[in-house]
């Protein structure tokens, strides 16, 4: 079978784990087992679609992203970035894909150099890839960028120190576009921000999206954003998709067990809803990705669990069209 | 019956380099025995520092309580000595704050941490205290308590020991708890555990408690009542239902339409609060949310509007426009 380059996915990912050793000893260190933090995952992101990625704390979400910009070398599997197989490049291989992937990530405070000003920080980048050298050119092109994130060019000279939590995040931002890349990976991108600031920056990112073409994966753990921002989402546990669909679908209908816990534990802001609203968190606690159960990895904490759940994995299904659930009690 | 806790006009000011900030800028609120009052409001506008002024934890240097009354079951906190006031801490009032690895100490297993709060505060001897710590961890949810009680803070997982920090909070049967974000650093399900137990425990137990949050989805699910902050002072208070369906300041109003919702539609846009924070060492004698206000007019320049009763009952808000607002009679 043939596919043309614009029908092909931007982003295909088959089969990706990613263990990652457990090792004893200091001097003779061996291995003594592995944490399963990615267990086998498949999903594909079109060109200028956008993929939420959600679950609980530790299910996997950073790593994976962290796998498809070959941060990590996964243990097995493939991610198809534009056609070609990128799960195994040596790093001098990976230069040119640096360009075409960026990451955002959640902590605006961390993630800038602190002794650096805000112009430089945006500017390393295409300092680094040589993509313009005239340092004339290269201020105009920081002041660009500043101003597509909202930011005024006279932050340039402003240290990061001297920023809010939105402006800051906003300089992430502009750092991540500078080099034009066609794809983003936002880890919590929004998360540590005020809710006043929120919505601005998930705005933006939206409107950069329009304007530049841009395809994002986007890990986040507020349930509400994702279902704003993303037109499609997966649900990750303990290093397995557990179900994926359209946004809408997934929150209007979700079928698997563990997506409708998440789903009824999110308190909606009125307080006449939350009071007419039975609800039950779900039991106990993610279980350790070391040793993880037997069958469904869910079946411990699952309220319609069988006998058979603790036996066999159950695979992604398409239940209804492009809605899968990895789960064989629900039909 | 007075109210539990009354704090009147109190002022906590830091003095910074930048200059001398009034994190705290003549706050007044009342917390009736056993209900919960939700504190929201933008980052930095003095909800945690306001927290930690009413059990007197605020460092001086470069923090200083410059004015205002605690009155706490009767008595002023402000002139108890540091003995007195030590005693109030943890036994009168529990603490659950957001990072409880940063408030547990490495060191001491979870038994002894909450043997020690009681052997101090009760006078329980080793035996009895070791009673009550396996009762408190049954109490608070967690498997296996006689494990529990020998593991160190960094064993456990971060809901266990958000747990562990309510058990140690309601160890000497406090009448308040005082909890800041108790549950930003978790996940959705374990948030909704950890928040279900401390309501059903402090219904159970009579417990009044503070929630300070960001997540306005947990106030509206907890809180009976919410003061909401801007730039160290309360610009709307009043009960919950109230806040979110009659909200009377502009601040209010632009931060529950920027939250989007799981219950509601999807926006074709968000609509955010805009402009920046303010500076909190720039601040000039008008109101606070001037530069980010839609309804701002000349007079918004002049004076800060003060806290006052709106036609709602129980419910303030510090605008001048307000009854405007309430009136549907602003031209947006
Ligand atoms: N370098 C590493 N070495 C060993 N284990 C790791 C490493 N990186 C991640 N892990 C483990 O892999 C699992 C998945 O971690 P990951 O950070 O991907 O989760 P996450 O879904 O992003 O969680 P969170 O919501 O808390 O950010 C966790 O159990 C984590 O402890
Ligand atoms: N030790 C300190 N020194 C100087 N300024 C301080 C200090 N602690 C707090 N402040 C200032 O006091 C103000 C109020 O801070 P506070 O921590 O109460 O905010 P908050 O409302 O709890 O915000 P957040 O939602 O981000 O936790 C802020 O402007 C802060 O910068
Ligand atoms: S007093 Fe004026 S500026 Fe302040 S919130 Fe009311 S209308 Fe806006
Ligand atoms: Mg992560
Ligand atoms: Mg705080």
């Amino acid at each position: 079978m043939t596919v043309s380059t614009a029908d092909r996915p931007l982003l295909e990912v088959r089969g990706l784990a990613m263990h990652f050793p457990i090792s004893e000893g200091i001097v003779l260190s061996r291995k003594v087992g592995e944490v399963k933090a990615v267990d086998g995952i498949d999903f594909a992101i079109g060109r200028g679609e956008t993929l939420g990625l959600v679950g609980e704390s530790g299910c996997g979400k950073t790593t994976t992203g962290r796998c498809i910009l070959r941060l990590e070398r996964p243990t097995a599997g493939q991610i198809l970035f534009d056609g070609q197989d990128v799960s195994g490049l040596s790093s001098r291989e990976l230069v040119g894909l640096r360009r075409r992937m960026q990451v955002i990530f959640q902590d605006p405070y961390s993630s800038l150099n602190p002794r650096m000003k805000v112009g430089d920080i945006v500017a390393e980048p295409i300092k680094v890839h040589g993509v313009e050298r005239n340092p004339a050119r290269r201020r105009t092109r920081v002041d660009e960028l500043l101003s597509m994130c909202g930011l005024d060019p006279k932050f340039a000279d402003r240290y990061p120190h001297e920023m809010s939590g939105g402006q800051r995040q906003r300089v992430g931002i502009a750092r991540a576009l500078a080099l034009e890349p066609e794809f983003i990976v936002c880890d919590e991108a929004v998360s540590a921000l005020d809710v006043s600031i929120q919505a601005q920056v998930v705005n933006l990112l939206e409107d950069l999206r329009e304007r530049l073409g841009l395809t994002y994966l986007f890990i986040a753990h507020d349930l509400s954003v994702v279902r704003h921002l993303c037109q499609r989402v997966a649900v990750m546990y303990l290093g397995r998709i557990v179900e994926m669909a359209a946004s809408d679908e997934l929150f209007d209908h979700p079928l698997h067990p563990y997506t409708q816990a998440l789903l009824s534990a999110v308190p909606i802001p009125d307080p006449r809803v939350e009071a007419g609203r039975a609800f039950r968190p779900p039991r106990g606690e993610v279980p350790s990705p070391i040793n993880p159960p037997t069958g469904c990895v869910f079946h411990p904490r699952c309220p319609v669990a069988v006998e058979a759940c603790k036996q066999t994995r159950p695979k992604l299904r398409e239940l209804r069209p492009g809605h899968w659930v990895a789960c064989d009690e629900v039909h | 019956m007075p109210p539990l806790l009354e704090v009147k006009e109190l002022h906590t000011e830091f003095r910074t380099g930048a200059g001398l900030v009034r994190a705290v800028d003549g706050v007044s609120y009342t917390v009736e025995h056993g209900e919960t009052v939700a504190v929201v409001g933008e980052s930095g506008s003095g909800k945690s520092v306001g927290a930690l002024s009413i059990l007197r934890l605020i460092a001086d240097p470069p923090g200083r309580i410059t004015s205002g009354e605690i009155l706490f079951d009767g008595r002023d906190l402000l002139s108890l000595s540091e003995p007195e006031m030590r005693k109030v801490r943890g036994r009168d009032i529990g603490m659950v704050f957001q990072e409880p690895m940063t408030s547990l100490n490495p060191v001491l297993t979870i038994g002894r941490q909450i043997t020690e709060t009681l052997e101090e505060h009760q006078g329980a001897d080793r035996g009895t205290a070791e009673r009550r710590a396996l009762e408190l961890l049954e109490m608070v949810g967690i498997a296996d308590p006689r494990r529990r009680l020998r593991q160190y803070p960094h064993q456990l997982s971060g809901g266990m020991r958000q747990r562990v920090m309510i058990a140690i909070a309601l160890a000497c049967n406090p009448k308040l708890i005082i909890a800041d974000e108790p549950t930003t650093a978790l996940d959705v399900t374990i948030q909704a555990q950890i928040l279900e137990l401390m309501k059903s425990l402090t219904r159970k137990l009579g417990v009044a408690q503070i929630i300070i949050t960001h997540n306005l989805g947990v106030v509206a699910r907890y809180a009976s009542r919410v003061n909401v902050m801007y730039a160290g002072r309360i610009v709307e208070a009043g009960p919950a239902e109230a806040i979110y369906h009659r909200p009377r300041h502009p601040y209010t109003m632009a931060l529950l339409r920027s939250v989007p919702r799981l219950d509601r539609p999807r926006q074709a846009r968000l609509d955010p609060v805009e402009g920046q924070p303010p500076d909190l060492t720039r601040l000039d004698g008008g109101c606070a949310f001037r530069p980010r206000c839609r309804f701002a007019v000349e007079r918004c320049g002049e004076t800060r509007p003060a806290l006052e009763a709106t036609s709602d009952a129980g419910h303030l808000a510090a605008c001048f426009r307000s009854a405007e607002l309430a009136a549907e009679e602003v031209a947006a």
